[in-house]
């Protein structure tokens, strides 16, 4: 172990906790990962090409990734508001909004799907509004999204809340004592220091959106080429036990997130590096 | 930083919120319960002992009694190893562990099948000594401590990062085991942030669906979970019955949340606490 250590430590317990660790990453992450990719690999390019081109699996990458592009649209306003409100007002019922925004990370993602269902139905609490003026939620792309947004909500909140807190208000108060209009203080000021936390949460939101399942396949009415996403494809190949059209399908969706979740943290980590270099 | 708002268009944006929040948020939880309830106490009482749901709340404990003990001891572990020692692979250490969060959770069920089930090498094994490992509880298990893995290293890494090791340091210096180091040092510095940990990954461990839906084989009375509970009873219009389930899960959501503002704030003033004498020792000339 002396190979790996870069710096001595006085504290011991090195060998044990890196070599569990390790153990643990390998077994639980990494040994089912390299399954599927080796499971894939297995098939030729023409039949996991065919398996990806197919009709019904282009429909159901358009629909995924249409209904996530939305949802993660609606959460970076929606995300933005809550996190401004939460941090910069004082107001009855402020903590109270700020311990229920995480309530779709408490919340099954089963539950969530039944109700949302239930809720946007065309007899639902708020889907007869809808339906009165000529939209149906349940059972569309438009219900894909709404599930999505609720689940990946927590994202951008929780990524724009702690930067917006260390947002000092003397560059605001400059900015307005120059003569800036509150608009322009908001977009030219704000908004700009507020973009690499915006994007990573909205990133994120993304990512939880494209592989979202549960709280989707209750709304979603799941008619193939047209609301079906890419997570339920994969499970209903899998039924048909056509465990290869499953993995190549599956491994579309896992590159796609696992490109993302890196992408994320590189920017991340070089933002991070600028702000302490100034 | 928190001001009275005083302008309209402060309070305007104050509703707004609100209307986001009460839609969103507050308005599934309501209609939870309210169709839980919709048909008396005796249709809940009715639907809450039926067999499968007892079955499904029995088994839905023993996946989430087993994977949270797991899942804890593992995370104390990578944070000790991520936070104490300077090594090559540190930061790729800390990477790996994001995967199951960026995992589409039926793609997680999927990786394990495809190596533990049936047809695989290790399946096979397994199965020739007589255990099933997938459409069983130990693949129901395996998934959850998977989707469920980077809840605790991820609340303690920054918390430990930020406290530092000088305290282990001296009592390792002064003649203390590393067992007795992390036991009466470390242990009650990040106790609360340990207990915010399992909190979450409990309640996503009980909550579990995708993952879970694709290794359980959805076998009724067998390999239903709560969640899965929820669907099936949706699938065969038992609504009432279906929102019932939904009812416990919320209710468990509803108490993880509170919890977990419990936990934070606890988590805050230990760290302010553990903070200040340092303040005082800069401020003292």
């Amino acid at each position: 172990m002396p190979l790996l250590r870069t710096q001595h430590s006085v504290l011991p317990g090195f060998t044990l906790s890196f070599a569990l660790s390790v153990l643990f990453i390998c077994l639980v992450i990494l040994v089912p990962l390299s399954g599927l990719a080796i499971h894939v690999s297995q098939m030729s390019w023409a039949q996991y090409w065919g398996v990806i081109t197919d009709p019904r699996s282009l429909a159901s990458f358009r629909v995924t990734l249409l209904a996530a592009a939305g949802a993660s649209g609606i959460n970076a306003v929606v995300g933005l508001l809550l996190a401004w409100v939460i941090t910069r007002y004082r107001f009855p019922g402020r903590r109270l909004m700020d311990a229920l925004v995480d309530l779709p990370f408490a919340l099954p993602t089963a539950v969530a799907g039944l109700t949302l269902s239930a809720l946007f139905a065309a007899n639902g609490w708020l889907g007869q509004w809808f339906e009165a003026v000529g939209i149906s939620v349940a059972y569309t792309p438009l219900g894909i999204m709404i599930a999505m947004s609720f689940t990946s909500l927590p994202f951008v909140v929780r990524a724009v809340q702690p930067v917006l807190e260390d947002l000092t208000p003397d560059v605001e108060e400059a900015a307005a004592t120059l003569g800036a209009t509150p608009m322009a203080t908001f977009t030219r000021v704000i908004l700009a220091q507020l973009m690499p936390a915006l994007l990573t949460g909205t990133a994120l939101a993304f990512t939880r959106s494209l592989g979202e399942y549960g709280a989707v396949i209750f709304i979603a009415g799941n008619m193939p080429f047209e609301t079906e996403i890419l997570s339920l494809l994969v499970n209903i190949r899998l039924d048909e036990f056509d465990y290869g059209a499953a993995s190549a399908l599956a491994s579309v969706i896992l590159i796609a997130s696992l490109v993302l979740l890196f992408g994320i943290q590189l920017v991340q980590s070089r933002l991070t590096r600028r702000w302490k270099g100034h | 930083m928190h001001e009275r708002p005083r302008h309209w268009h402060q309070w305007l944006l104050i509703l707004a919120a609100f209307a986001a929040v009460a839609i969103l948020l507050v308005m599934p939880l309501a209609l939870i319960f309210t169709e839980a309830f919709s048909q008396g106490w005796a249709m809940v009482q009715q639907n809450l002992t039926n067999p499968d749901m007892l079955g499904a709340i029995k088994l839905t404990l023993i996946v989430a009694l087993i994977t949270v003990p797991v899942n804890l001891l593992f995370g104390i572990l990578l944070a000790w190893c991520v936070t104490r020692y300077e090594f090559r692979g540190r930061k790729l250490l800390s990477t790996l562990i994001d995967i199951p969060f960026a995992m589409s959770p039926v793609v997680a069920g999927l990786c394990y099948l495809v190596v533990y089930g049936a047809q695989s090498v290790v399946g096979n094994w397994f199965s020739g000594m007589g255990v099933q490992l997938m459409f069983a509880l130990p693949g129901m298990v395996m998934v959850t401590v998977f989707v469920t893995c980077p809840y605790v290293a991820r609340v303690l890494i920054p918390l430990m990062e930020s406290q530092g090791q000088h305290e282990e340091e001296a009592a390792i210096i002064l003649g203390a085991s590393g067992w007795q180091a992390f036991w009466y040092v470390t242990l009650p510095k990040i106790r609360w942030a340990l207990l915010y940990g399992v909190v979450l990954t409990n309640a996503r461990a009980v909550g579990e669906f995708g993952a879970v839906s694709v290794v359980s084989g959805l076998i009724r009375g067998q390999t239903l979970t709560l969640p899965l509970l929820v669907q099936m009873w949706n699938q065969d219009y038992n609504t009432v019955g279906a929102f019932t389930a939904a009812g416990l899960l919320a209710a468990m959501a509803l108490v993880t949340l509170l919890l977990k503002t419990i936990l934070e704030w606890a988590t805050q003033n230990t760290s302010q606490d553990s903070a200040e004498p340092t303040v005082t020792e800069q401020d003292t000339p």
